[in-house]
């Protein structure tokens, strides 16, 4: 296979089959949390999108060039990518607060939070270490991503994570003013619909053979 | 502590902070230290349960409640986290400047959860493989932090270990119930340790819906809806 279709394949496994959020269970705290309004689920979304990529692409680096050489990966891999992961979510904190104060105040606590988000910790962790994480490759345990890869790789993830964010976000807005039954109010009826939307994204199983 | 703003996210001026420190002491002079704890204890259990109330700490339970025995090794590894992170965290929180307290928060859980991986990768190899990344990413479990934030950092250190293992018992309780239901009904039968322990009779067509994804989301859904007739039959009395 040529390099461009392994990289659609990357990319198009990480979004839909193996989804982040529906699939593989990550970064629901987020995913209930601010699916409350669709302009703070885009922010949420974007947001995400930028600390994963560059906190994938740091760990990626660390790893390979660090604490591989120095043979401390097993012990020191958790704190590592966890601190790259807070800084990295500090500065857009900062650059968000002194750009852009509307999306601030819609992200309230959120922002700080994208450090505890599992999604973005979960990524970094398959950036480096393939035998725990991305199945879906069907790849021998010993292949690690290369640079390219990582990238596109978390691209894919971040990308599934928003298309989810938005369609569940939209589908809330909707069950607002439906009538439901009055036990089921809130977040109940929240993790029925994403119950749902998983048996949905259970159909894209097998697509072009992943 | 300096006098810097603290540029937190709930914005707390100084002076707010100090009457809410002194209001603490005070209600603890008062009830006395235990009843207290026992009271932070038994709330983490139903009434402010992380995940069916807080709704913190999703990932983990919905994803490794496809066992029951994933669900007792996931409740205990995160109980130990949580409950030697509040401690530590209690132990320090006068030391630790308000500007860079998550970090701290972060390292310290981290430092717990890498004992949990090595020990487990150590010891139950087989579990360790079944919750695969779900123990590394015990760190940014949103309860532990969530905790360290709310509570430890707040209170006494009495008060934090029966806030760390409330917390903790009411995680585990309901991965148990889920991890039950759905191996139950998604197998036919409960497997512990290699054995049987509950078994519907070999007429019974599982259900494999259960144990697939959609299914921790619906059995979590309705379990929240069940608690929901609870609290409104308890209320109306």
């Amino acid at each position: 296979m040529g390099s461009v279709t392994n990289y659609a394949l990357l990319f198009l496994g990480a979004a839909l089959v193996y989804n982040i959020v529906l699939i593989r269970f990550f970064a629901l705290c987020s995913f209930f949390g601010v699916s409350n309004r669709m302009s703070s689920a885009v922010g949420m979304s974007f947001a995400v999108i930028f600390v994963m990529t560059v906190s994938s692409a740091a760990s990626w680096v660390l790893w390979n060039f660090l604490l591989v050489p120095l043979g401390i990966g097993e012990f020191l891999y958790i704190p590592t990518f966890i601190l790259v992961i807070a800084s990295v979510v500090q500065f857009e904190e900062m650059f968000i607060r002194k750009y852009s104060p509307t999306l601030y105040q819609a992200m309230g606590i959120f922002l700080p939070l994208i450090t505890t988000n599992c999604a973005v910790l979960a990524a970094a962790t398959e950036a480096v270490f393939i035998l725990r994480g991305v199945s879906f490759l069907k790849l021998n345990i010993k292949y690690s991503f290369s640079f390219p890869e990582v990238i596109i790789y978390t691209l894919g993830v971040a990308v599934g994570y928003m298309m989810v964010m938005v369609m569940f976000t939209a589908i809330r807005e909707r069950i607002d003013i439906a009538p439901v039954p009055k036990w089921l109010k809130g977040s109940a009826i929240s993790f029925i619909t994403a119950a749902l939307m998983s048996l949905a994204f259970m159909g894209f199983s097998n697509l072009f053979g992943l | 502590m300096n006098g810097w703003p603290r540029n937190d996210v709930i914005a707390r001026s100084e002076a707010t902070w100090r009457s809410l420190l002194k209001t603490m002491a005070q209600t603890e002079q008062k009830q006395g230290i235990f009843s207290l704890a026992y009271k932070d204890f038994k709330a983490g259990i139903l009434m402010e349960n992380p995940l069916l109330v807080l709704a913190v700490g999703l990932c983990s339970a919905l994803a490794v409640s496809t066992r029951f025995e994933n669900a007792i090794f996931m409740g205990i590894a995160a109980t130990f986290v949580l409950l030697c992170s509040n401690t530590l965290i209690s132990l320090i929180r006068k030391q630790v400047p308000d500007q860079i307290r998550i970090p701290i928060f972060i390292v310290i859980i981290a430092s717990f959860v890498t004992i949990v991986d090595l020990v487990m990768k150590g010891y139950f190899i087989a579990a360790y493989e079944r919750l695969g990344v779900w123990i590394p990413l015990i760190v940014v479990n949103c309860i532990i932090l969530g905790r360290a934030e709310a509570f430890a950092y707040k209170n006494t250190i009495t008060r934090s270990i029966a806030d760390g293992l409330g917390m903790g018992a009411g995680f585990t309780l309901v991965l148990l119930i889920m991890g039950g239901i759905r191996e139950l009904f998604g197998t036919g039968k409960i497997v512990l340790f290699d054995k049987t322990i509950l078994s519907l009779g070999s007429a019974f067509q599982p259900a494999q819906i259960f144990i697939l994804f959609p299914g921790a989301f619906i059995v979590f859904g309705f379990l929240i809806g069940f608690l929901n007739i609870i609290k409104e039959r308890t209320s109306n009395g």
